[in-house]
């Protein structure tokens, strides 16, 4: 159908056109998605109902009954209920995530960059290291960290001593916990402002060298405003800073700060596995800088290890970053696989002893999956935002 | 715009294919069950992936076992083979989910009743099959003689089971502290109890002894005396299919009835010519009991025959005939010191 009227140049028919039989597809298409969607969690939830299987969440405020070895806030089985049980499970996650990304990507730049090495031993041990842990499961490393962090310690009562008070046997690393007595504030607050003030004094010298090709001083005023004034004003106070010390009692150390062998493991494991990746991604984003980068820099008289960081690696991230953020996500739903080593993580916590104890299966794993999608979500986020800041910008 | 078409068709087709078999399955039409197996051709039964003497593979892969031998007597009475079963290994995790998602007919898998998981996942226990309760196993070197020595101690558990929970109660109650460490699946649990990781192993006494084999040198490790919990260990079921409920509820019966009336598996065949009503019923030789259940008359006797009676199955899975040799203690006929009851075929 056509409505063409008098002398106006031909138009696309506004109910036929390609545009509106494609904007009609695409409604189908999503209706049809709906539908399918609604379908199928309707029926669950009416065989579930049949079978007098509980669709609620009732169970998050029941008492949990349970306990959970290593927790970041106060666990009890008399006194915490199954959704304490899973913060306790999501602190832990997310723990082991974060220290997990922070150590992986200090290991992978190394190892990129020692791959790009004109050394040929050092560039054939990081690719025989990439090729090796790329190409074994995580799981079976996960294993392997286990049985190699457990075996060589000996039982509590044969402890190692080492330095300073610490004590390591096969139920974990005990160290000297800090206790902070009053006036610790003080001291926070002087370290507080002194690595403000620092930033400023780097940014202000930064921009007079960028102005006059000559900065401020910054190594020493530096030290002074963020080691030296601290500790001054701690040693006024009087050192307000004692240590509580693990002592052998009964079965096991008490007291001071332990580093559990689960967390120790779980997180060795995931930081070298994504190391391996990260690596290659450096490498990876290394060569895709132009050649004639580094030939300029050294024209200019740059040393190598000054080109890297001022020339090369800026222009690189360009290209490392999309992919890292990737390989942050395949992280931190790695940290999934903790079950398998003890590690009490989300998955351990709450979508298996929780979904055991409760039988809630449906609305357990929605939670988990959900609160995986949303880590997941900010992780992308954030790095999106970082990736837009370092993006080249066309003038 | 025709890829776009297809898709919609494939997603059509795709969404009524999958949702018109999983609605007939709804339970106000499924006691369906014995009918599904039937045409199946074969029993689907839930198992542990491995505990000795309870459900695990031996070296040729033939499953073996007290729960393993309940699912082989239930395929002998629907198809006088023993060996019409499928074994689903299935971590203690995941046991009630394919239980209801009908991933199995039944689970024969060391599961605890308890009320929970009867009311709140749509579940039945047919009967008790094997009573236990837990336990605690240490090294003999750490010269612990009770559980109640035991705070502050380091305990290895399977995570996902009533064990969790006892081991926290046990220790509640008696105000001591301990430290637990859940795992995924019990080998690995031993495991880390083998490595040193913990000072104690806790699970079901029966579940105690089979693992204890596993260990490096079992001789160096002791089950201690208490028992901290009832755990009345049976098959289990889904709701809303009584017929299915009862074939395997009576499989179980006829095992225990046939122990106490002395039929065996040897001597099965002339008991059929014995005059006692009880032994007449039970082999089907006088009356019907099967067509109720949707079996033949004989169906108790093919039981007996290829699995045996439940003496026989205790003795030659975990008693005096296995490794483990748990004496029958609970286990035994009520007549001879133990709880095992069953009702009259009649």
């Amino acid at each position: 159908m056509t409505d063409r009227t008098g002398a106006e140049p031909p138009r696309a028919p506004l109910l036929t056109g390609p545009a509106a039989r494609s904007v009609a597809w695409q409604a189908l298409m999503l209706a049809a998605i709906v539908w399918l969607l609604w379908a199928a969690i309707d029926n669950a939830a009416r065989n579930m109902r049949a079978r007098g299987i509980p669709t609620d969440f009732d169970f998050w405020n029941r008492t949990a009954g349970f306990d959970i070895n290593k927790t970041l806030v106060p666990f009890s089985a008399a006194n915490s209920t199954y959704g304490d049980a899973f913060v306790v499970g999501l602190l832990n996650t997310l723990m082991v995530a974060v220290c997990g990304i922070v150590f992986a990507t200090v290991l992978g730049f190394i190892i990129g960059i020692a791959r790009l090495s004109k050394n040929w031993i050092v560039a054939s041990l990081a690719g025989g290291y990439v090729e090796i842990i790329r190409n074994t499961p995580l799981l079976l490393q996960l294993l392997f960290w286990y049985n190699a962090v457990l075996t060589p310690l000996p039982g509590p009562r044969q402890s190692i001593a080492l330095p300073g008070g610490a004590w390591v046997n096969n139920r974990g690393l005990f160290l000297p916990d800090p206790q902070f007595g009053p006036g610790s504030g003080y001291v926070l607050l002087t370290l507080v402002v002194g690595v403000v003030a620092t930033l400023v004094l780097r940014s202000v010298s930064r921009r007079k060298r960028l102005q006059t090709g000559r900065g401020l001083p910054v190594l020493w005023p530096s030290l002074t405003l963020v080691v030296g004034a601290p500790l001054a004003v701690f040693l006024m106070l009087g050192a307000p800073l004692t240590w509580s010390y693990p002592e052998l009692r009964g079965f096991n150390f008490a007291g001071g700060l332990r580093v559990f062998p689960e967390f120790v493991a779980l997180l060795l494991g995931l930081s070298l596995y994504t190391a391996a990746f990260i690596a290659e991604i450096v490498r990876a984003g290394i060569t895709a800088v132009s050649r004639g980068q580094t030939e300029a820099a050294s024209a200019l008289g740059l040393r190598p290890g000054l080109t890297m960081r001022l020339i090369v690696v800026p222009q690189a991230l360009r290209v490392i970053i999309p992919p890292l953020t990737n390989q942050y996500l395949n992280l931190t739903k790695n940290s999934s696989l903790a079950v398998f080593i003890g590690y009490p993580d989300l998955v351990q916590v709450f979508a298996g002893t929780v979904l055991n104890q409760t039988g809630a299966a449906v609305q357990v794993i929605s939670i988990t999956m959900a609160v995986y999608l949303v880590i997941s979500l900010v992780t992308s986020a954030l790095m999106n935002l970082y990736n837009r800041r370092i993006a080249l910008q066309e003038r | 715009m025709k890829f776009l078409a297809g898709t919609l068709a494939a997603v059509a087709a795709f969404s009524f294919g999958a949702i018109t078999p999983a609605l007939a399955q709804n339970p106000a039409n499924a006691s369906k069950t014995l009918e599904q197996v039937k045409a199946r051709g074969v029993l689907a039964c839930g198992s542990n992936p491995g505990l000795a003497g309870f459900g695990i593979p031996d070296e040729k892969g033939v499953w073996t076992g007290l729960d393993v031998d309940l699912c082989r007597a239930i395929a002998a009475a629907i198809f006088n083979d023993p060996n019409k079963v499928r074994f689903v290994p299935l971590t203690a995790k995941d046991r009630f989910t394919a239980l209801q998602s009908g991933e199995i007919d039944v689970l024969s898998r060391n599961g605890t009743w308890t009320k929970l998981r009867e009311t709140e996942l749509g579940l039945l226990w047919t009967g008790v099959n094997y009573y236990d309760g837990q336990g605690f196993m240490v090294r003999k070197k750490l010269n612990v003689n009770s559980a109640l020595e035991l705070s502050g101690a380091s305990i290895c558990v399977q995570q996902g089971t009533t064990t969790e929970l006892n081991l926290a109660d046990f220790f509640r109650t008696n105000n001591m502290k301990y430290e637990g460490i859940a795992f995924a699946t019990s080998a690995e649990a031993v495991k880390a109890y083998d490595a040193g990781r913990c000072d104690a192993y806790t699970t079901d006494a029966s579940g105690l002894y089979g693992e204890r084999l596993r260990l490096v040198n079992p001789d160096e490790h002791v089950i201690l005396p208490e028992v901290i919990s009832k755990e009345p260990l049976g098959p289990t079921v889904r709701q809303g299919d009584d017929q299915w409920f009862n074939l395997v509820k009576w499989v179980h019966f006829a095992k225990l009835n046939a122990e106490e009336l002395g039929v065996t598996r040897a001597n099965v065949d002339e008991r059929l010519k014995s005059t006692n009503p009880e032994i007449r019923r039970l082999l089907g030789v006088e009356g019907d009991f099967g067509k109720p259940m949707g079996l033949t008359p004989d169906w108790a006797y093919r039981v007996i025959k290829h699995v045996g009676n439940y003496g026989e199955v205790f003795h030659r899975n975990v008693g005096d005939g296995s490794r483990l040799k748990i004496r029958r203690g609970l286990n035994n006929l009520w007549n001879k010191g133990g709880i095992m009851y069953a009702p009259p075929i009649r």
